[in-house]
C-alpha cells in the first residue's frame, strides 16, 4: 500500500536533489532554472499528497496556481536568459558573478 | 536684621565678582567693603542688645524629601552672636587692610585686574562663614562648612601663577575633604537615629542617643560618643588639629590678609564652633570629650615645638594659630564650652591683629617673609611694631596674676588652662608647657623682627616704609580688642556659672536641675521600650527614638546639670592660676637671653642638638610621613590605574579591536560575498533550514499549541 510517507518522501528526495542542483551545479544557468522547476514540483507533490490524506480540495488548487506560476517563471527565467547570452556570450555559472564583492 | 547679616557680604561678593567691569575696580572693592562693614556693625548691635530666646529665622524651604525636611533658616541666639562678632569685624577690618595690601602685587602687572576678584573672594568668604555660624541644621552647616573650604581654596590659591601657591591649595582642600568625610558620616548617624537634621530636634534626642547602641565598621558603638567622634574628626579637619594639621601652614601662601581672616581668625575656628554648638550632643559623649581633650592638648603642645624653630614669620603665627586652636579645644573638651567661645573670640582679635602687623612688616620689606633678614625693624616702623607688641603681649598672656586686668590672651588663656586643671591633668601639663613655648616663640618673633642689628638685603632695609593708613586702622581697631576685649566680657563667658549660664540663655542650674530629673525619668522610660520583646523594634533604634525626648535644651550652648567645670575651676589652687603667667615670664626670660643678649646662642643650640631642631624644623617630619603613607601609594595607584589600567586594558582592547578583530571579520565577510547566485541561495536554504529545525525542536515545548 503506497501510503502518505512515500508521497512524502519522494518529494523531499526530489526538493534536495533541486536544491543540490542549484549549488553544487557548475555548469549552466539552465540547470539552475531546472532545479527550481524540481523544487516547485516538490512542493507540489507535497500539497496533493497532504490534499488527498486530508480530504481537502484547496491543496490541488493551490497545485493549480503553483503550476501556472511555474509556466510564467520558466517563460521569464528563459527570456533572461536569452538576453543574458546576448550581452555576455556565455551561460556558464561560474562568469555570472558580477555580485562579488 | 539677621538676614542683612548675612546676605550683604554675598551681594557684595557678585557686585565686585561679576560686576566689576562696569562699575570699576575700585568702586566693586568698595561696594565689598562698605556691604560688609554694614554687616559688622549690624552685627555688634545684635551682640551688644540683650539676647531674646533662640529664635529661628526662617528664610526659606530648602530640602523636602519624605521624613527628611530642612529649612534655611537662620538661628539667632548668643552662640551665632558671639560668632557674628568675631567673623563680621575680623572681616571688615581685612577688606579695608587688603585696600593697602593689595594695592601693588608683584604678582600682576600694572594692567591686570586681581584686587575685584580678591575682594569678592573675601566677601564670598565671609558669606559662607556667615551661613554656617547662623545655620539651623547641618545640613545648612555643611554648606556652610564646604562653602568656606572652598572660599580658602580660592584665596590660597590666588597667586595661581606660584605652583606652590596651587600646591598649597590643593593640599588643603583634600586634607580637609578627610575631616568633612568624618563630620559628613556625623550628620548621616545623626540623621539615622533621629530623623532630623534640625539642631532642636537633635539636641532633643541627644539624651536618648547616650543610651543607644549603633553598629558602625565593625562594632557596636555608644550613639552618641560615635557621633561626638565623627563630628570631631571634621573639626580637626577643620581646625588643623594634629594628624589633619599639615595644611594650616601651607595655606600662608595666600595673600596675607587671607592668612589673617580665614587661616587665623574665622574659617580655622570653624571646628571649636561645631563642638560648641553641639554642644547638648557632647555633654552625653564623655568619651568623645576625651579625645577632644587629648587631640587639643597633643596638638596645642605639637604646634609649638615646631613654632620655636621656623623662620618664616607667617609660618611662625600659623603654628601659633594651630596651637592656641588646640587651647580651645581643650576648654571644649573638659564641657566648659564657654571659655572654648572666650578663646575664640580674644584669639580672633590678637591673631587677626598679629597676621596683619606681619604683613604690615611683610609689605614694609618688599615681600620678604624671613625673619633672618629682617632686624632693627622698631624705629623704622613704629605703629606696626606698637601693633605687633601689643598683640605678642596679647598672645603671651600678660596681666596681673590673680585678678582680672590683663591683656584679651591673659584671660582667656589662664581660664583654658585652669579648666584643663579641672578636666585632664595630661592636658594641663601640656597646655602650661605650650604657654611657656608660646611665649617664647612670638617674642621670638618679635626679637629678631624689630630688635638686633638689620640682616639680609642692605638696599631693602633702607627703604623700608611704614604702612598706609587703610593697613594701620584696623590693626589700631584690632589692638583695641586684643587689650580689652577680655576683661570686659571676662564675666560673661568665664565668671559665676550663673552669670555665664544667664548669658547664654542657659536655664538657671538648680531649676535646670529639677528639669532633668523630669527629664530622666520619661528618658528611663523611653529606654525600656526598646528592649521590650519585639524585635524589630529593638533593631531599629530609629522607630523608639522620636518619642522619648522631650525639648531641646535652651541656650546658645549646653551644659549638664553635672557639669561643674567652671565652678572647681575658679577653686583652682593658687599655683594652677598663677603657672601659665610663671611659664610666660619663663619663655620671655629665655628668648630674650637667646635673641638679645647672645644671639650666638640659637645657633650653637642648634648645632649641638641637630637631630633635635632638625625634627622640629621639619614638623616632626608628619609631611614626610603623610607623602611615604599616603601621597606615594596613591600617585603609585594612580600611575598604575593610569599606565597599565587606562594605557593598557582600555587603549588596548580598543586597539586590539580596532586593529585585530575588525579586519579579520570584514575579511571573511568579505570571502563570502563570492557573487556567485547559488552560493547566496545555499545560505538561505541554510538558514531555512536552521529555522525549521529550531522549530520543530524548540518551540513544542515553547506554545506552538
Amino acid at each position: 500500500m503506497v501510503g502518505l510517507e512515500h508521497y512524502l518522501s519522494v518529494a523531499a528526495a526530489l526538493f534536495v536533489i533541486g536544491i543540490f542542483g542549484i549549488f553544487l551545479n557548475r555548469k549552466n544557468v539552465i540547470v539552475i532554472l531546472m532545479s527550481i522547476e524540481l523544487m516547485l514540483l516538490a512542493v507540489n507533490i507535497n500539497l496533493v499528497a497532504f490534499s488527498s490524506f486530508a480530504g481537502d480540495l484547496v491543496g490541488q488548487v493551490f497545485t493549480m496556481f503553483v503550476l501556472t506560476v511555474a509556466a510564467a517563471e520558466a517563460a521569464i527565467g528563459l527570456a533572461i536568459l536569452v538576453v543574458f547570452f546576448r550581452t555576455r556570450g556565455t551561460i556558464d555559472v561560474e562568469d555570472a558573478n558580477v555580485m562579488k564583492g | 536684621m539677621a538676614t542683612i547679616i548675612l546676605f550683604a557680604p554675598l551681594l557684595g561678593a557678585v557686585i565686585c565678582g561679576f560686576f566689576w567691569t562696569l562699575i570699576g575696580e575700585k568702586a566693586g572693592q568698595i561696594v565689598a567693603t562698605a556691604l560688609v562693614f554694614l554687616a559688622a556693625i549690624l552685627s555688634w548691635i545684635i551682640f551688644l542688645g540683650p539676647l531674646p530666646e533662640t529664635e529661628q529665622i526662617v528664610i526659606m524651604r530648602w530640602i523636602e524629601s519624605g521624613s527628611f525636611g530642612t529649612e534655611w533658616a537662620i538661628r539667632m541666639d548668643r552662640l551665632t552672636a558671639i560668632m557674628l562678632v568675631v567673623v563680621n569685624s575680623v572681616s571688615a577690618l581685612v577688606h579695608l587692610y587688603s585696600f593697602g595690601y593689595m594695592a601693588r602685587d608683584e604678582n600682576w602687572g600694572d594692567d591686570e585686574p586681581y584686587r575685584a576678584r580678591f575682594f569678592a573672594y573675601l566677601s564670598f568668604f565671609t558669606f559662607t562663614m556667615l551661613a554656617l555660624v547662623t545655620s539651623d541644621n547641618l545640613v545648612q552647616m555643611f554648606f556652610g562648612w564646604e562653602g568656606v573650604g572652598v572660599a580658602s581654596y580660592l584665596l590660597i590659591g590666588f597667586y595661581y601663577r606660584k605652583p606652590t601657591a596651587n600646591a598649597a591649595a590643593i593640599k588643603a582642600f583634600v586634607v580637609n575633604r578627610v575631616g568633612d568625610f568624618g563630620f559628613a558620616l556625623g550628620i548621616f548617624a545623626l540623621f539615622y537615629l533621629t530623623d532630623s537634621v534640625r539642631f532642636d530636634d537633635v539636641f532633643a534626642a541627644a539624651p536618648a542617643l547616650a543610651t543607644t547602641e549603633v553598629r558602625f565598621l565593625w562594632a557596636d558603638w555608644n550613639a552618641a560618643n560615635l557621633i561626638g567622634v565623627l563630628l570631631f574628626i571634621g573639626a580637626m579637619g577643620k581646625s588643623a588639629q594634629l594628624f589633619l594639621h599639615t595644611w594650616l601652614p601651607d595655606a600662608m601662601e595666600g595673600p596675607t590678609p587671607v592668612s589673617a581672616l580665614i587661616h587665623a581668625a574665622t574659617m580655622v575656628t570653624a571646628g571649636v564652633f561645631l563642638v560648641c554648638r553641639m554642644s547638648p550632643v557632647f555633654e552625653y559623649a564623655p568619651d568623645a570629650k576625651t579625645m577632644i581633650v587629648v587631640v587639643g592638648a597633643t596638638t596645642a603642645f605639637f604646634a609649638a615645638t615646631v613654632g620655636l624653630v621656623q623662620t618664616d614669620i607667617k609660618r611662625v603665627i600659623a603654628y601659633s594659630t594651630c596651637s592656641q586652636l588646640g587651647y580651645m579645644f581643650v576648654a571644649a573638651g573638659c564641657g566648659v564650652y564657654s571659655v572654648a567661645m572666650f578663646h575664640l573670640f580674644t584669639h580672633a582679635f590678637f591673631k587677626a591683629m598679629l597676621f596683619l602687623g606681619a604683613g604690615s612688616v611683610i609689605h614694609a620689606m618688599h615681600h620678604e617673609q624671613d625673619m633672618r633678614n629682617y632686624g632693627g625693624l622698631r624705629k623704622k616702623i613704629p605703629l606696626t611694631f606698637a601693633a605687633m607688641l601689643i598683640g605678642t603681649l596679647a598672645i603671651t598672656g600678660v596681666g596681673i596674676p590673680l585678678t582680672h586686668i590683663g591683656f584679651a590672651g591673659f584671660l582667656s588663656k589662664d581660664a583654658v588652662i585652669e579648666s584643663a586643671w579641672v578636666g585632664s591633668q595630661y592636658a594641663f601639663w601640656l597646655l602650661v608647657i605650650a604657654a611657656c613655648m608660646t611665649s617664647f616663640y612670638s617674642w621670638r618673633l618679635m626679637f629678631m623682627t624689630f630688635w638686633g642689628t638689620p640682616r639680609g638685603d642692605q638696599h631693602i632695609h633702607e627703604h623700608a616704609h611704614e604702612s598706609p593708613r587703610t593697613m594701620l586702622i584696623p590693626l589700631g581697631i584690632l589692638a583695641i580688642g586684643a587689650v580689652f576685649s577680655g576683661m570686659i566680657w571676662y564675666n560673661s563667658f568665664f565668671g559665676k556659672e550663673d552669670q555665664v549660664r544667664d548669658w547664654f540663655g542657659m536655664e538657671a542650674a538648680t531649676q535646670h536641675k529639677a528639669d532633668a530629673e523630669g527629664h530622666a525619668t520619661t528618658t528611663e522610660a523611653a529606654a525600656t521600650d526598646p528592649a521590650t520583646p519585639n524585635p524589630a523594634e529593638a533593631v531599629a533604634p530609629k522607630t523608639a527614638m522620636p518619642e522619648p525626648h522631650g525639648a531641646a535644651p535652651k541656650g546658645g550652648i549646653y551644659m549638664a546639670p553635672d557639669n561643674t567645670v567652671i565652678h572647681a575651676a575658679h577653686e583652682a589652687p593658687k599655683w594652677v592660676k598663677v603657672s601659665p603667667f610663671i611659664a610666660m615670664l619663663l619663655g620671655l626670660a629665655l628668648a630674650y637671653q637667646f635673641y638679645i643678649r647672645r644671639p650666638d646662642l640659637p645657633g650653637k643650640l642648634a648645632a649641638q642638638q641637630r637631630p633635635l631642631y632638625l625634627f622640629l624644623l621639619n614638623k616632626w617630619y608628619f609631611d614626610e610621613l603623610y607623602d611615604w603613607l599616603f601621597v606615594r601609594p596613591a600617585i603609585w595607584l594612580g600611575r598604575t590605574l593610569w599606565k597599565r589600567g587606562d594605557g593598557d586594558v582600555i587603549d588596548g582592547s580598543i586597539n586590539g579591536v580596532a586593529l585585530g578583530i575588525v579586519p579579520f571579520l570584514t575579511r571573511l565577510a568579505g570571502r563570502a560575498q563570492s557573487g556567485y547566485l547559488f552560493h547566496y541561495a545555499f545560505a538561505m536554504v541554510l538558514g531555512i533550514a536552521a529555522l525549521i529545525t529550531w522549530m520543530t525542536l524548540v518551540t513544542p515545548a515553547g506554545g506552538a499549541q
